[in-house]
């Protein structure tokens, strides 16, 4: 019983990962017989960002069971440091290992916001948490917005009023131009590294869930009593669970920031909105279930591109899809169905059968 | 020296005096109950002893510990583990992973060689397993070790709440109404069930109870409680038989 119970986890994360794997082979095969439009080429490096923003999200609204409508902001924290940091070392380092430096210090910073936001947050609940999340996205998207760093030969320079007042000597740079955000950064993202990525990412949260810690995170969830009346250090975890997510989303942010040209904190990119598409991503694909968020995230990303042709029907489908997609979920005479109709249960009744 | 001791424990909420000058001495390897009219502090003296209330007056020592005052898992760590009288299990985790989240503290490995599954994860899952598995044979769980919790009968969520709580190695177990909304063929299953933890695991056990067929099947010393005093305490049979408890249950 035990041990079938062990590997059934061990195959369903399988699963996952050949999942990813052999998207990728597919689309690289797609790719080299030049069969993929421009458009499709330019969505993969987002694809990637999407599904990693949303298997992190899933890591604290699934797993920790918290409300965070703020996780763009880490997102954005990690684009603009890594990006940051690319720039200032741009001639410095080789691409590679410059590129490897700017993912750990995008993780790195968004994981320091992640726990300075968690101390205080993590003691709120349910909406009161998601409120003040809510809000940390938007400020961190509003003091990008008005944050000039230059660099000369005296160092660096900050001020919040605009470049001139950086007051650079002749031959320093603008880094971070304001609103005009930071541009020339190294276009470093490949889909192959994305996909690594992503495979990363898969790797830490599912292992992460199928540990002691994980456990323990989700004993926090489950009932925050009986967790706190067994010894579980509820604060620790919540904020490990909380620390994770929010360095993953750092991650993303560095891949999405090498690759623009331009980098600008816009409502669309780090506002409220990116915040909401991602927990779509993640209540879509099954509240708690990695695979799923994986496969909405890909879903929901390619969907109004494949339909740019329908023009104006473009969004009453996508709508559609969303709410069909919420009934298969949740409904239960959908469950139910799954789980009548379901191949497993089609396939073990045929042998049945068949050893009959 | 009495494994528990309590000494003129009192809480109040606001005006409200809920427990008033709470005294009981527990033996190693007691049965004991705590009964009283609904409403009595019974749950209110539990979440004193666990630390969920901070007690207005009083000292608490266990095992020669004092512990009043502390945090919930701190007085977990130092031996008392209980269950809730409304049951509180983690519902979405098989009953297996409930009675590992019991063992957390007792078995250890780092967050890194959890996620890169270096030896110690394996080891240390391996020997949990086990453990966990041993807790649920007990309890007659382990055919349904990796169904939800949420998918037990109501008598099995019980008795894996016992088992979690026994997961903890506590040297003190709590029951806050064990065998509330059992039929009387599960209570008898129960008792059963409580005097074989006593004996296997030489376990001290405090019970809070309104069946009276199992206070007096089982414990072996009561203390009643009214209106948060003391009324009375002694054994089982005297305490049953004296007229202000019949009183205090049935009214003048």
């Amino acid at each position: 019983m035990k041990m079938k119970e062990l590997n059934k986890t061990t195959k369903s994360n399988l699963i996952t990962y050949a999942l990813v794997i052999i998207t990728y082979i597919i689309v690289q095969i797609i790719l080299e017989s030049g069969h993929m439009s421009s458009l499709m080429e330019g969505l993969l490096v987002p694809l990637c960002t999407y599904v990693i923003l949303a298997v992190s999200l899933n890591l604290t609204v699934g797993i920790l069971g918290e409300l965070s409508l703020g996780h763009a902001g880490f997102m954005c924290v990690g684009a603009f440091s890594s990006a940051f940091f690319s720039k200032c070392t741009a001639e410095l380092l080789p691409s590679g290992l410059r590129f490897f430096l700017a993912i750990l210090i995008g993780a790195a910073v968004a994981a320091l916001f992640g726990m300075l936001v968690g101390i205080p947050v993590l003691r709120l609940k349910g909406d009161y948490l998601a409120i003040v999340t809510l809000a940390f996205g938007e400020i961190i998207k509003n003091l990008v917005n008005v944050l000039y760093i230059g660099i000369d030969e005296n160092g660096m320079h900050f001020s919040t009023k605009d470049s001139i007042s950086l007051g650079l000597q002749p031959g320093g740079k603008t880094i971070i131009n304001g609103a005009q955000g930071i541009s020339g950064t190294p276009n470093d993202s490949t889909f192959t590294i994305g996909i690594i990525l992503v495979l990363i990412t898969l790797f830490i949260v599912l292992n992460l869930v199928h540990s002691r810690d994980g456990r323990a995170i989700m004993a926090i969830r489950d009932n925050r009593i009986a967790a706190e009346s067994v010894g579980i250090n509820i604060t620790k975890y919540k904020l490990m669970a909380f620390t994770i997510s929010a360095a993953l989303a750092g991650v993303a942010g560095v891949l999405y920031a090498h690759n623009l040209s331009t980098l600008t904190a816009l409502p669309k990119n780090f506002g409220y909105n990116m915040s909401i598409t991602i927990l779509v991503f993640v209540v879509l694909g099954g509240i708690g279930n990695i695979r799923g968020s994986v496969i909405a995230a890909v879903v929901l990303t390619l969907l109004p591109e494949l339909l740019r042709e329908l023009n104006d029907y473009r969004m009453l489908i996508y709508a559609i899809v969303l709410i069909a997609m919420m009934l298969f979920n949740s409904s239960p005479k959908a469950i139910a169905f799954r789980e009548k109709y379901s191949l497993k249960k089609l396939f073990a009744k045929k042998s049945a059968k068949e050893g009959k | 020296m009495a494994l528990l001791e309590v000494q003129n424990l009192s809480i109040s909420f606001g005006g409200l005096r809920a427990v008033d000058n709470f005294n009981i001495q527990i033996e190693k390897g007691q049965l004991y109950g705590l009964i009283g009219p609904n409403g009595a502090g019974k749950t209110t003296v539990f979440n004193l002893l666990t630390g969920v209330y901070k007690p207005t007056e009083g000292i608490i020592t266990l095992d020669g510990e004092n512990i009043t005052g502390k945090k919930t898992i701190d007085i977990n760590k130092a031996g008392i583990a209980r269950t809730f009288q409304n049951i509180r299990l983690f519902k979405e985790l098989s009953v297996l992973d409930n009675v590992k989240v019991g063992l957390h503290n007792n078995y250890h490995y780092g967050t890194i060689s959890g996620i890169l599954r270096l030896p110690s994860y394996s080891k240390t899952e391996k020997i949990m397993d086990e453990k966990a598995m041993e807790l649920l044979k007990v309890f007659d769980l382990d055919k349904e070790a990796s169904t939800l919790a949420a998918n037990l009968p109501y008598g099995k969520q019980r008795k894996l709440e016992i088992a979690r709580a026994l997961a903890t190695n506590p040297k003190l177990l709590l029951l806050d109404e064990p065998a509330a909304g059992m039929n009387p063929n599960e209570t008898l299953e129960l008792m059963e069930t409580i005097h074989f933890v006593r004996d296997h695991f030489n376990m001290t056990i405090l019970l809070i109870e309104h069946d009276m067929k199992l206070v007096s099947g089982i414990c072996e010393e009561l203390t009643v409680l009214n209106f948060g005093k003391v009324l009375t305490h002694g054994k089982t049979s005297d305490v049953l038989n004296d007229p202000q408890v019949i009183t205090a249950y049935l009214g003048e």
